[in-house]
């Protein structure tokens, strides 16, 4: 068996030790909850991320018809429903017994998937994350917002919401709308893009190119300018990402490869279809999302990040060469092995949506885009689909079991922010330790917190919510479950002490 | 698979809906002579050329100080009809409304969006929630037919499909069975099941369905947003007609 001694193991829960609970997180994709375990010495011993909402997608498809899949799944998510609807598409290929699109077709998907990533990692950075990065984790938080950076940086503002907005167009030209539209059949797709609206898109993406690299590059400052951002929730991980064929970068289609924190391959051009012979999950009873884990290296081991992080240790290149530059950059700063920074997640985000700017600025010159011929032959029917996609947040994956009239008998869906779920843990578990002790919590401290799960993007409910609105609440319980203390954030960023 | 149409006898008569002055011919109901004139009354279980069946009321008119369905009502000279009216449209947007919370109407995922009468329909008559407490009633989907599945979620009890079947098909494979709220679709065959009745992809009453109850499988989401039958016009500029029209028109085997 495989293993790397550095990956922290997670911790089972022991009685007799107090909590803080922060409940809900803000400025994630979701409701998630946060209790603190502490000793009796008010150190930090655990950490869990409670995600407390319950979705049941796996079960109440069952008995529906496979066709209706992508587009009930979808569902899921407000922010990459393209990923959930191609997922679940690419599973629906195999039943109908597609293995290969037509180039118009699959060049579609892609580009429709470039244009969710793009939009889904500028809505993170510049809507979610920006405030944190450019103000400071424990500034005002009334300043600490979309808002505030559209006042203080309105050019950078401006640009991250016309980022989203061109990602969003690519969306709503190729399926209908820009959130919930339909664009997959069996097969192939139901529309070709018209030459007029690959030209109306082909107008916009030089702006498009060069805003990306502009919000490379000030990652990238951030990044390497601030080492304190260094240390800060980084924990050394497994990685787990697609692959092409070539061991470059890929979002749609490829192999799997898993790698242990020194970059050793665990396994590498796995074909994701046996993805149940490599990756297990185990149930917690406090937590609606489970934890996946290598089955070569165990549950304590086994865990590992996936995301723009592990997507760009994992891979040996991009073929885009602009956001190559910067994976070398990425990759020096390194020092040639693996960032496990969890911040830098931010950064390689951003070398990705670089990424997808020079891939859609290619498909759309061409000549295969506007193509016609959409459906390929179907073949034999079959009774199980397995797709699987790099997702904005992550290794996204949709399993279907049909029955011979063609509902689906099981489901199994690992969300991409599944895959951090223990990751999240011990990064909050660091951060509580270096900046929560005590009976004292302050809203600067909760921040503190928030910004480390912040950097994975997770989708905690796959739903979305007004930014700054959600309210935030910590609770300090001592052994016995008596409350000592409790602090609520409103909507309106005032604090409360509630005692 | 065309539906026929009874050919009455021209009569100079006339009759007046929302002051508009609508010939009839002889034997014509309120609803058919409005539709020939070009005036639409909200309806979904009426489709030109199938015995009237009166059943979902959303064609309620006012006679005089009478209220009757249209689409069994035969015209009078000279009557006095409203059909436009706010009470009117309020009453059939409380209907469409019990329709909607009795079945399950999942819209945003349900592959007849954009082509669904019931949906039109309440975008027609400004409905905008369910108003009244959902029923999640368990309903039984039967996919066992190779081509046609039944997926009675979405079932409205119109029965257009019923009697296209009857009198358009020269089958009998749909009824409904039970009372009030255990109404049914059911299908007429040993089994029960789709597969086992005489049903065929070619058949009025396998296209015919206004809500998707009635599907023709492997299908679905085929008609990409902006195209399909209500992105493109509005329930009052055609019939139901139309949109099986739509429909048949996209099954190409």
């Amino acid at each position: 068996m495989k293993q790397d001694t550095t990956v922290p193991s997670g911790n089972n829960h022991q009685p007799g030790l107090r909590r803080v609970a922060i409940d809900p997180l803000s400025r994630v994709e979701g409701h998630g909850k946060i209790t603190l375990m502490l000793d009796a010495e008010n150190h930090i011993h655990e950490a869990r991320l409670h995600i407390v909402e319950f979705r049941g997608f796996e079960k109440f498809i069952q008995g529906r018809p496979y066709w209706e899949v992508p587009f009930f799944v979808q569902r899921l998510c407000g922010i990459c429903p393209v990923s959930h609807q191609l997922a679940a598409a690419k599973a629906v290929d195999q039943l109908v017994g597609v293995e290969q699109l037509t180039p118009s077709a699959e060049k579609l998907r892609r580009l429709l998937h470039f244009g969710q990533v793009l939009q889904s990692h500028a809505l993170h950075f510049f809507h979610l994350s920006s405030p944190d990065l450019l103000f400071g984790f424990g500034s005002n938080p009334a300043q600490r917002n979309i808002v505030g950076v559209l006042d203080k940086y309105p050019e950078l503002g401006l640009k991250g919401v016309k980022l989203r907005k061109y990602g969003q167009q690519i969306i709503a030209a190729i399926s209908g709308k820009r959130i919930h539209g339909t664009a997959t059949v069996p097969g192939g797709m139901n529309k070709p893009l018209t030459v007029a609206e690959r030209d109306t898109l082909l107008a916009g993406i030089d702006d498009i190119l060069t805003w990306c690299q502009d919000a490379v590059g000030l990652n990238e400052q951030i990044h390497t300018a601030h080492p304190e951002h260094h240390g800060y929730a980084a924990i050394r991980s497994n990685f787990l990402s697609m692959i092409g064929s070539g061991g470059e970068l890929e979002l749609y289609h490829g192999g799997l490869r898993a790698s242990l924190p020194s970059g050793a391959h665990v396994f590498d051009q796995f074909d994701y279809r046996g993805y149940q012979q490599i990756i297990r999950e185990e149930v917690r009873p406090w937590s609606y999302m489970k934890f996946p884990y290598l089955v070569e290296l165990g549950k304590q081991q086994g865990w590992y990040r996936v995301g723009p992080l592990a997507r760009m240790n994992n891979c040996d290149m991009i073929v885009t060469p602009l956001a190559e530059a910067s994976r070398r950059r990425f990759k020096e700063f390194g020092q040639g092995g693996f960032v496990h920074d969890t911040l830098a997640y931010h950064w390689a985000r951003m070398i990705e949506a670089l990424h997808c700017a020079e891939s859609i600025n290619q498909l759309l010159r061409d000549p295969e885009i506007t193509g016609i011929k959409l459906r390929a032959e179907a073949g034999e029917m079959r009774s199980v689909g397995i797709g699987v996609i790099e997702a904005p947040r992550g290794t996204l994956f949709h399993h279907y079991q049909i029955d011979e009239q063609g509902l689906v008998e099981k489901a199994n869906l690992i969300v991409s922010t599944t895959g951090n779920n223990q990751a999240m843990n011990e990064s909050v578990r660091l951060v509580a330790h270096e900046y929560l002790d005590g009976h004292e919590i302050t809203e600067g401290l909760l921040n503190h917190l928030e910004v480390a799960i912040r950097a994975y993007d997770p989708c905690l409910s796959c739903a979305t919510h007004a930014l700054g609105k959600m309210p935030l609440q910590v609770e300090l319980v001592d052994p016995d479950g008596v409350l000592l203390d409790r602090l609520t954030k409103g909507g309106n960023g005032l604090i409360e002490r509630i005692v | 698979m065309s539906a026929g149409a009874n050919q009455p006898e021209f009569s100079p008569n006339t009759f007046t809906m929302d002051g508009i002055e609508i010939p009839f011919k002889d034997g014509q109901t309120l609803m058919d002579a409005a539709l020939a004139a070009g005036v639409y009354i909200p309806h979904l279980c009426h489709h030109p050329g199938l015995t009237p069946h009166g059943s979902c009321k959303l064609c309620m008119v006012d006679i005089g100080s009478g209220r009757a369905s249209s689409c069994t009502t035969p015209a009078v000279a000279g009557q006095q009809v409203s059909n436009n009216t706010p009470a009117l449209n309020e009453a059939r947007r409380t209907l469409t409304q019990m329709l909607f919370i009795e079945g399950n109407h999942l819209c945003p995922s349900c592959e007849k969006t954009g082509n669904c009468t019931l949906q039109a329909m309440a975008y027609h008559l400004g409905m905008l929630e369910g108003h009244f407490p959902q029923f999640f009633q368990r309903r039984e989907v039967d996919a066992s037919h190779s081509t046609v599945m039944l997926d009675r979620d979405r079932c409205i009890l119109c029965e257009l499909c019923v009697r296209a079947s009857r009198e358009v098909d020269g089958k009998n494979v749909f009824a409904v069975a039970g009372r009030g709220i255990t109404a049914r679709l059911i299908v007429n065959s040993p089994s029960g099941k789709l597969a086992d009745s005489d049903l065929e992809i070619d058949d009025l009453a396998a296209h015919i369905c206004p809500v998707g109850a009635i599907l023709i499988k492997a299908h679905a989401y085929e008609i990409p947003i902006g195209w399909r039958t209500f992105d493109l016009r509005q329930i009052d500029e055609i019939g139901p007609e139309k949109v099986i029209q739509a429909r048949v028109g996209h099954t190409d085997d």
